[in-house]
Protein backbone atom coordinates (compact mmCIF):
# COMPACT_ATOMS: atom_id res chain seq x y z
CA UNK A 1 0.00 0.00 0.00
CA UNK A 2 1.44 3.35 -1.07
CA UNK A 3 0.11 6.50 0.55
CA UNK A 4 0.61 10.13 -0.42
CA UNK A 5 0.17 12.50 2.51
CA UNK A 6 -1.04 15.88 1.26
CA UNK A 7 -0.30 18.78 3.60
CA UNK A 8 -1.62 22.24 2.89
CA UNK A 9 -2.54 23.52 6.34
CA UNK A 10 0.69 25.00 7.65
CA UNK A 11 1.96 25.62 11.18
CA UNK A 12 -1.03 23.87 12.76
CA UNK A 13 -0.10 23.61 16.46
CA UNK A 14 3.59 23.46 15.60
CA UNK A 15 4.69 25.53 18.58
CA UNK A 16 2.75 23.42 21.07
CA UNK A 17 3.74 20.12 19.50
CA UNK A 18 7.26 21.25 18.57
CA UNK A 19 6.68 19.70 15.16
CA UNK A 20 3.96 19.43 12.54
CA UNK A 21 1.57 16.58 13.43
CA UNK A 22 1.32 15.28 9.87
CA UNK A 23 5.06 15.39 9.27
CA UNK A 24 5.40 13.66 12.63
CA UNK A 25 2.85 10.92 11.98
CA UNK A 26 4.42 10.31 8.59
CA UNK A 27 7.78 9.66 10.23
CA UNK A 28 6.14 7.45 12.86
CA UNK A 29 4.24 5.37 10.28
CA UNK A 30 7.37 5.09 8.13
CA UNK A 31 9.10 3.69 11.20
CA UNK A 32 6.24 1.19 11.54
CA UNK A 33 6.86 -0.08 8.02
CA UNK A 34 4.63 2.24 6.01
CA UNK A 35 5.31 3.27 2.44
CA UNK A 36 4.56 6.98 2.42
CA UNK A 37 5.34 10.11 0.48
CA UNK A 38 4.44 13.73 1.17
CA UNK A 39 3.12 16.51 -1.03
CA UNK A 40 3.52 20.05 0.33
CA UNK A 41 1.08 22.46 -1.26
CA UNK A 42 -0.54 25.78 -0.44
CA UNK A 43 0.90 27.46 2.64
CA UNK A 44 2.64 24.25 3.66
CA UNK A 45 5.26 24.75 0.94
CA UNK A 46 6.92 26.97 3.52
CA UNK A 47 7.79 23.84 5.50
CA UNK A 48 10.58 23.18 3.02
CA UNK A 49 12.24 26.57 3.39
CA UNK A 50 15.72 26.22 4.81
CA UNK A 51 16.80 28.06 7.95
CA UNK A 52 13.51 28.59 9.76
CA UNK A 53 13.85 29.77 13.32
CA UNK A 54 10.91 29.56 15.70
CA UNK A 55 12.99 29.90 18.84
CA UNK A 56 12.59 32.52 21.51
CA UNK A 57 9.13 31.84 22.88
CA UNK A 58 8.80 32.49 26.59
CA UNK A 59 5.86 32.99 28.91
CA UNK A 60 7.23 34.46 32.11
CA UNK A 61 10.20 32.33 33.08
CA UNK A 62 8.99 29.34 31.09
CA UNK A 63 11.10 29.31 27.96
CA UNK A 64 10.65 26.90 25.09
CA UNK A 65 13.87 24.93 24.81
CA UNK A 66 12.92 22.71 21.85
CA UNK A 67 11.14 24.90 19.32
CA UNK A 68 9.84 23.33 16.14
CA UNK A 69 12.34 22.88 13.33
CA UNK A 70 10.08 21.95 10.49
CA UNK A 71 12.72 22.30 7.76
CA UNK A 72 14.93 19.86 9.66
CA UNK A 73 12.00 17.46 10.08
CA UNK A 74 11.20 17.61 6.35
CA UNK A 75 14.83 16.89 5.52
CA UNK A 76 14.84 13.98 7.95
CA UNK A 77 11.81 12.53 6.18
CA UNK A 78 13.71 12.52 2.91
CA UNK A 79 16.68 10.92 4.64
CA UNK A 80 14.39 8.15 5.90
CA UNK A 81 13.29 7.39 2.36
CA UNK A 82 10.06 9.38 2.33
CA UNK A 83 9.77 11.22 -0.98
CA UNK A 84 8.74 14.83 -0.36
CA UNK A 85 7.21 16.82 -3.21
CA UNK A 86 6.54 20.54 -3.29
CA UNK A 87 4.22 22.39 -5.66
CA UNK A 88 6.51 24.77 -7.47
CA UNK A 89 3.89 27.39 -8.36
CA UNK A 90 2.67 27.55 -4.74
CA UNK A 91 6.23 28.24 -3.62
CA UNK A 92 6.88 30.91 -6.25
CA UNK A 93 3.60 32.67 -5.44
CA UNK A 94 4.87 33.00 -1.88
CA UNK A 95 8.26 34.34 -2.91
CA UNK A 96 10.09 31.10 -2.20
CA UNK A 97 12.91 30.55 -4.66
CA UNK A 98 14.08 27.03 -5.55
CA UNK A 99 17.48 27.62 -3.94
CA UNK A 100 15.81 28.30 -0.56
CA UNK A 101 14.34 24.81 -0.33
CA UNK A 102 15.99 22.07 1.73
CA UNK A 103 17.88 19.43 -0.21
CA UNK A 104 16.01 16.30 -1.18
CA UNK A 105 12.63 17.92 -1.81
CA UNK A 106 11.35 17.40 -5.36
CA UNK A 107 9.64 20.37 -6.98
CA UNK A 108 6.72 19.54 -9.23
CA UNK A 109 4.40 21.62 -11.32
CA UNK A 110 0.67 21.82 -10.56
CA UNK A 111 0.03 20.19 -13.89
CA UNK A 112 1.83 17.07 -12.66
CA UNK A 113 -0.20 16.60 -9.48
CA UNK A 114 -2.83 14.36 -11.07
CA UNK A 115 -0.11 12.13 -12.46
CA UNK A 116 1.55 12.01 -9.06
CA UNK A 117 -1.74 10.99 -7.39
CA UNK A 118 -2.03 8.16 -9.88
CA UNK A 119 1.14 6.58 -8.47
CA UNK A 120 -0.46 5.97 -5.07
CA UNK A 121 -3.11 3.63 -3.67
CA UNK A 122 -4.33 6.21 -1.15
CA UNK A 123 -4.31 9.99 -1.02
CA UNK A 124 -4.61 11.22 2.56
CA UNK A 125 -5.41 14.92 2.62
CA UNK A 126 -4.82 16.24 6.11
CA UNK B 1 -22.62 -10.50 5.03
CA UNK B 2 -20.98 -10.89 1.63
CA UNK B 3 -20.51 -7.18 1.06
CA UNK B 4 -19.43 -6.36 4.58
CA UNK B 5 -16.93 -3.55 4.45
CA UNK B 6 -14.18 -2.42 6.74
CA UNK B 7 -13.71 1.32 6.78
CA UNK B 8 -11.09 3.43 8.51
CA UNK B 9 -11.53 7.02 9.56
CA UNK B 10 -8.89 9.25 11.05
CA UNK B 11 -10.23 12.35 12.75
CA UNK B 12 -8.29 15.24 14.19
CA UNK B 13 -10.60 18.02 15.37
CA UNK B 14 -11.25 18.57 19.07
CA UNK B 15 -14.85 18.31 20.29
CA UNK B 16 -17.09 21.38 20.10
CA UNK B 17 -14.86 23.15 17.57
CA UNK B 18 -15.94 22.18 14.10
CA UNK B 19 -18.74 20.70 12.01
CA UNK B 20 -16.26 18.15 10.67
CA UNK B 21 -16.62 16.21 13.92
CA UNK B 22 -20.35 15.68 13.56
CA UNK B 23 -19.96 14.93 9.86
CA UNK B 24 -17.37 12.26 10.65
CA UNK B 25 -19.58 10.75 13.34
CA UNK B 26 -22.56 10.75 10.94
CA UNK B 27 -20.52 8.73 8.44
CA UNK B 28 -19.28 6.36 11.15
CA UNK B 29 -22.86 5.95 12.38
CA UNK B 30 -24.14 5.09 8.90
CA UNK B 31 -21.40 2.49 8.54
CA UNK B 32 -22.32 1.09 11.96
CA UNK B 33 -26.00 0.86 10.95
CA UNK B 34 -24.97 -1.12 7.88
CA UNK B 35 -23.06 -3.57 10.06
CA UNK B 36 -19.70 -2.59 8.66
CA UNK B 37 -16.55 -2.88 10.69
CA UNK B 38 -15.29 0.60 11.41
CA UNK B 39 -11.84 1.61 12.57
CA UNK B 40 -11.29 5.05 14.01
CA UNK B 41 -7.92 6.60 14.73
CA UNK B 42 -8.42 9.71 16.83
CA UNK B 43 -5.45 12.01 16.46
CA UNK B 44 -4.55 15.23 18.26
CA UNK B 45 -7.61 17.05 19.64
CA UNK B 46 -9.98 14.30 18.54
CA UNK B 47 -8.81 12.16 21.46
CA UNK B 48 -11.04 14.40 23.58
CA UNK B 49 -14.13 13.01 21.89
CA UNK B 50 -14.10 9.88 24.02
CA UNK B 51 -13.11 11.60 27.29
CA UNK B 52 -15.41 10.38 30.03
CA UNK B 53 -15.27 13.55 32.13
CA UNK B 54 -17.30 15.55 29.61
CA UNK B 55 -20.25 17.01 31.47
CA UNK B 56 -23.57 18.41 30.37
CA UNK B 57 -24.42 21.94 31.48
CA UNK B 58 -27.44 24.19 31.78
CA UNK B 59 -27.88 26.98 29.26
CA UNK B 60 -29.25 30.21 30.65
CA UNK B 61 -29.32 31.84 27.22
CA UNK B 62 -31.72 29.11 26.13
CA UNK B 63 -33.57 29.34 29.44
CA UNK B 64 -32.86 25.67 30.09
CA UNK B 65 -31.67 23.83 33.17
CA UNK B 66 -29.27 20.94 32.66
CA UNK B 67 -32.04 18.40 32.02
CA UNK B 68 -33.97 20.64 29.63
CA UNK B 69 -30.84 21.49 27.70
CA UNK B 70 -29.91 17.81 27.33
CA UNK B 71 -26.55 18.89 26.01
CA UNK B 72 -24.92 16.46 23.55
CA UNK B 73 -21.72 14.82 24.74
CA UNK B 74 -19.46 13.21 22.13
CA UNK B 75 -18.56 10.44 24.59
CA UNK B 76 -22.22 9.41 24.62
CA UNK B 77 -22.44 9.55 20.83
CA UNK B 78 -19.39 7.27 20.58
CA UNK B 79 -20.80 4.78 23.08
CA UNK B 80 -24.10 4.79 21.21
CA UNK B 81 -22.42 4.25 17.83
CA UNK B 82 -20.53 1.30 19.31
CA UNK B 83 -23.81 -0.23 20.47
CA UNK B 84 -25.32 0.34 17.05
CA UNK B 85 -22.42 -1.42 15.37
CA UNK B 86 -22.69 -4.38 17.69
CA UNK B 87 -26.45 -4.64 17.24
CA UNK B 88 -25.96 -4.77 13.48
CA UNK B 89 -23.22 -7.37 13.51
CA UNK B 90 -20.30 -5.02 13.09
CA UNK B 91 -17.87 -3.34 15.41
CA UNK B 92 -16.14 -0.05 15.99
CA UNK B 93 -12.47 -0.30 16.89
CA UNK B 94 -11.68 3.15 18.24
CA UNK B 95 -8.03 3.99 18.97
CA UNK B 96 -6.91 7.18 20.63
CA UNK B 97 -3.36 8.31 19.84
CA UNK B 98 -1.64 7.65 23.17
CA UNK B 99 0.78 10.57 23.11
CA UNK B 100 -2.06 12.91 22.16
CA UNK B 101 -4.03 11.59 25.13
CA UNK B 102 -1.15 12.14 27.53
CA UNK B 103 -0.41 15.71 26.49
CA UNK B 104 -4.08 16.61 26.96
CA UNK B 105 -4.65 14.64 30.17
CA UNK B 106 -7.68 12.81 28.77
CA UNK B 107 -6.77 9.24 29.61
CA UNK B 108 -10.23 8.39 30.95
CA UNK B 109 -11.97 7.22 27.80
CA UNK B 110 -15.22 5.55 26.87
CA UNK B 111 -15.26 1.80 27.43
CA UNK B 112 -14.36 -0.03 24.25
CA UNK B 113 -11.88 2.58 23.07
CA UNK B 114 -8.16 2.01 23.49
CA UNK B 115 -4.76 3.66 23.23
CA UNK B 116 -2.56 3.24 20.21
CA UNK B 117 0.14 4.60 17.96
CA UNK B 118 0.44 5.85 14.36
CA UNK B 119 1.43 2.30 13.44
CA UNK B 120 -2.14 1.29 14.27
CA UNK B 121 -3.48 3.77 11.71
CA UNK B 122 -1.24 2.18 9.11
CA UNK B 123 -2.46 -1.32 10.05
CA UNK B 124 -6.08 -0.14 10.01
CA UNK B 125 -5.67 1.28 6.52
CA UNK B 126 -3.95 -1.82 5.19
CA UNK B 127 -6.84 -3.98 6.39
CA UNK B 128 -9.61 -1.69 5.13
CA UNK B 129 -11.66 -1.32 1.99
CA UNK B 130 -11.42 2.43 2.30
CA UNK B 131 -9.73 5.05 4.46
CA UNK B 132 -10.79 8.63 4.98
CA UNK B 133 -8.52 11.16 6.67
CA UNK B 134 -10.33 14.16 8.13
CA UNK B 135 -7.67 16.62 9.20
CA UNK B 136 -8.08 19.75 11.29
CA UNK B 137 -7.74 22.93 9.24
Amino acid sequence: MKVLQVIDTAYRCTVEEQDDPVVWITAAMKGAGGDLSVLLRGNAVNYAVRGQDASGLAFGDRKQSQPPRIDRDVKRLTEKGVAVYLVQEDALERGIEPNEVVDGVEKISRSKIAGLFDQFDHIWHW
Amino acid sequence: MADKKTLTFSIMDAPYENARTVTALRMIDIAAKRGYNVNVFAYEGAVGLAFTKQAAHPNTVHGHDVDEEDHPLPKEWIASIMKTAKANGGKVDWINCGLCVDERGVAEAVEGTRRGTPGDLWKFAEASDGTLIIGAK
